[in-house]
């Protein structure tokens, strides 16, 4: 058995004193918890002014085919995001975030395999799951990059985009003004999304080390793959975080 | 005479098959529950229900994710609860403030 645990029964006044588990987890994993959790709190710091901005603006009231895109109102999610990679003029609305949610969520299905393998001693198991999660992450941001591309670039027909206070169309999205609606919305779709966009990076990036540490056979030596599990927390975090802003910018 | 021939050092330990049914049950509960989010936000019109809908199925995949996946239900309860209640005072954070933004302006 590794040295994980404490074997010996600690008095009930020492337990927080140092030198035993209370928590029953490792100082490792317990710490990758909170710093988890503090992460929640910026991500939710992003949500509630998304939340709070966007329920501040006027929203669309007409019917949904008459739709269509002003700086007054703030746009309906399925007519903004509805291009796919290789489909070019097919209006698919919502699918790509579809797939790239689908992605995710199976990388994060990878990672959890991942670590059931290093539970069993499995090194060849862990390599190869921790290759499949590398890839569906790096997928995961190829696709990100498309859709920021194709956001910014606006919507191939200008006179389709929203006019700004001369009339004249808005061509392309930055952080003061956008072809879909409000300025916020550019400004939120890029905080919220990039600051995902950099976890999920640096989550690779993480991967991608511990990949290299479990093929140089440094967790074999150690006896147990539990860097593993704390990278694979912080992988489900990541995912954990686009379920919420995928629902809350696409779906709401 | 029971001959025990040392052969030369043969690291054959033996690694345990791989238990992975529950893992792949929680994925599939989270692709149904996220094809079904995706079947209401087209069929159902926009309004403060859909949302409400929408952000109870989202904690439902939380519940999966955090849980299963990151295995926290099967840690000790303190540790349950260390995460747990902080989050609770988010998702109120969040209601209320998004409550609040409707009455700007």
């Amino acid at each position: 058995m590794s040295a994980l645990h404490a074997a010996t029964a600690v008095p009930e006044k020492l337990t927080w004193s140092g030198g035993s588990e209370p928590l029953k987890a490792s100082y490792g994993k317990l710490m990758m918890w909170f710093f988890l959790l503090s992460d929640t709190f910026t991500f939710s710091a992003l949500l509630v002014t998304y939340g709070m901005i966007r329920f501040s603006q006027q929203a669309y009231t007409g019917a949904h085919e008459k739709f269509f895109f002003s700086t007054t109102h703030w746009p309906i999610p399925d007519k903004v995001f509805e291009a796919v990679p290789f489909l070019h003029g097919v209006e698919a609305p919502l699918i790509f975030v579809g797939i790239m949610t689908f992605i995710l969520i199976f990388s994060s299905v990878t990672m959890v395999l991942a670590v059931e393998a290093g539970h069993r001693g499995d090194r060849a198991d862990v390599e190869k799951w921790m290759l499949w999660t590398i890839l569906g992450g790096f997928t995961f941001l190829g696709s990100q990059a498309w859709e920021w591309t194709h956001f910014i670039h606006g919507p191939a027909d200008l006179a389709l985009a929203a006019k700004d206070a001369l009339g004249n169309p808005i061509e392309g999205a930055n952080l003061t003004r956008n072809p879909y609606g409000p300025p916020a919305f550019a400004d939120l779709f890029f905080f919220i999304t990039g600051f995902h966009g950099t976890h999920v990076f640096s989550g690779v990036i993480l991967n991608i080390l511990i990949f290299f540490n479990t093929a140089t056979g440094l967790y074999e030596r150690r006896g147990h793959y539990e860097m593993v599990e704390k990278v694979g927390l912080y992988w489900h975090f990541v995912d954990l975080v686009w379920v919420f802003v995928f629902t809350f910018f696409y779906l709401v | 005479m029971a001959s025990h021939v040392h052969s030369s050092h043969t690291d054959e330990k033996v690694i345990p098959p791989p238990q992975t049914a529950a893992i792949w049950k929680t994925f599939w509960i989270l692709l149904i529950l996220t094809a079904i989010e995706f079947v209401i936000a087209f069929t159902m019109p926009a309004n403060h229900l859909r949302v409400a809908i929408f952000a109870g199925m989202t904690i439902v995949k939380a519940f999966y994710i955090v849980g299963e996946f990151m295995h926290l239900k099967h840690e000790v309860k303190t540790l349950i609860w260390a995460i747990l209640i902080p989050v609770v005072f988010v998702a109120w954070l969040l209601t209320a403030l998004i409550y609040e933004g409707g009455h700007l302006y």
